[in-house]
């Protein structure tokens, strides 16, 4: 999967958790908890989400590289395959 | 013959909207049947229902506000003939038979749809049927409008031609809106807390609690699971709050005029943030009968509906005590205001990795600040540090849980 379809993916996710925001203005280095006021079940949420959709496996103790926009595409074109 | 009122559904709540029967006159119910959907501050609610009935008539047809403890429905017991239920009393004509297979129409349809009631309503207009001007009644049957979904604002709340107007000319009616009216909202919480402020002697305690144990052991449980089935730090705590409850009293149940009624059973008023601002502290039920992953399903349910706007009756009416967590990105520290009729509320802040003392060493751990404010006429400070210290102790524990 290409990056800019990634990015898509990762924005429509962010975009059912936070349907008031405006994603486009979110930075891409903040923190997205920060930035989009999401608790600890949405964080969850959107890791359900990503490991539905892309197949890929997501522990826990790689939540941290998925807490900005550009690292979690970072992270996402590293793993996803195709 | 009993009936279903309009219930309080918290201390802050005054009135309702009904906007949505879910059940016919006719229709046999059961204990904890959601019977009508009720429109207040917390957004649109499921009404249950507390015992086994029938329903025998409607008496507020959909889209009206009434005060707390206004009968919505009269009752007959199963096996009662029923007097003077609107499908007994429905004439045989044509269009019963029809309207009875219509289903009801859906909350989009309430204030805005044909002038013609269903059978099942008429019976419910004589008790209930508004006050309107004449100019009002002919521009409702021209344009469709339900006078009884109208609000009236001329004398003595009597509809006149401009109601109905906005009525007809509403593209979007407020019923389907589901989800709070957060300026609402922020009105009953501070007349709530408020409440609270001035009738309960809070006493306020914290305690610094290393959660290294709990959360080393959360994440070697959820490293072997898909991400649907991990758990969430929250699960913990809140068992351990349940744990603790067990087995000290005071701190669990309802503060009424006639003083304390403890409460056997556990249910934790859970606080869950609204998007755009407010909160509710709907009830789990029977936390400390739950496992954890029951828990962790029961919280993710009620997080999901809280932000759908689906919450049931009972969870907020229920809630015998109250647990606010901050989360992992919130203030060290919280210390709540008790819900009234409660007498305690747990405050958890934002977990953090601080150096802390381990034996003669320092380390860095996880630690959580977890404060109670508690209800003086109740209990004291001594009793309260005694919880927070059983509290502690099972979260040192976290295979226990």
């Amino acid at each position: 999967m290409k990056r800019d379809d990634l990015r898509q993916l990762l924005l429509e996710e962010l975009g059912n958790l936070a349907p008031e925001a405006d994603l486009g203005a979110v930075p891409p280095d903040v923190d997205l908890r920060e930035a989009l006021d999401l608790d600890s079940m949405d964080f969850l949420n959107l890791v359900m989400a990503l490991h539905k959709r892309l197949a890929i496996d997501i522990p826990e103790r790689d939540y941290a590289e998925l807490r900005t926009i550009d690292g979690a595409i970072e992270y996402l074109t590293a793993r996803a395959k195709n | 013959m009993g009936e279903f009122v309009m219930p309080s559904l918290g201390a802050d709540m005054e009135a309702g909207i009904l906007v949505e029967w879910l059940k016919r006159p006719g229709e046999t119910v059961t204990r904890g049947d959601i019977v009508a959907v009720v429109e207040t501050d917390k957004g649109a609610i499921e009404v249950e229902i507390f015992e086994d009935a029938i329903i025998d008539r409607l008496l507020v047809d959909v889209g009206t506000k009434v005060p707390v403890g206004t009968p919505l429905a009269s009752l007959r017991t199963i096996g009662q003939a029923g007097a003077v239920g609107p499908v007994a009393a429905a004439p045989p004509g044509a269009a019963a038979p029809k309207e009875q297979a219509t289903p009801l129409p859906p909350p989009s349809a309430t204030i805005v749809r044909p002038a013609a009631r269903p059978a099942g309503m008429p019976a419910a207009g004589d008790a209930t049927r508004p006050y309107a001007s004449p100019a009002a009644r002919r521009i409702a049957l021209e344009r469709g409008v339900d006078l009884s979904g109208v609000i009236g604002s001329g004398p003595g709340g009597a509809v006149i031609s401009i109601d109905v107007e906005k009525a007809a000319g509403a593209t979007k009616p407020r019923a389907a809106e589901r989800g709070p009216d957060l300026a609402a909202m922020r009105r009953a919480i501070g007349a709530a807390m408020a409440r609270s402020k001035r009738e309960i002697p809070h006493y306020y305690l914290s305690r610094v609690i290393d959660l290294t144990k709990a959360t080393a052991w959360l994440e070697s449980a959820n490293a072997p699971r898909a991400p649907a089935e991990r758990l969430l730090l929250q699960v913990l705590t809140l068992r351990a709050v349940a744990l603790a409850l067990r087995s000290r009293s005071g701190f669990n149940g309802f503060h009424t005029a006639t003083g304390f009624r403890p409460s056997e059973r556990i249910h934790i008023g859970t606080a869950v943030a609204i998007r755009g601002g407010g909160l509710v502290a709907p009830a789990i039920h029977d936390v400390d009968r739950l496992t954890l992953d029951e828990l962790m399903g029961r919280l993710r349910d009620l997080v999901a509906r809280v932000r759908a706007g689906t919450l049931r009756s009972s969870e907020l009416t229920d809630p015998t005590v109250t647990v606010s967590s901050l989360g992992e990105r919130g203030a060290d520290a919280l210390f709540g205001i008790i819900y009234p009729p409660q007498v305690a509320i747990f405050g958890f802040g934002a977990p953090a990795l601080r150096p802390w003392v381990v034996g003669s060493a320092i380390e860095p751990r996880t630690i959580m600040t977890a404060s109670l404010a508690a209800d003086h006429r109740v209990t004291d400070g001594h009793a309260g540090s005694l919880l927070l210290a059983d509290l502690d102790r099972l979260l040192q524990q976290p295979a226990q849980l």
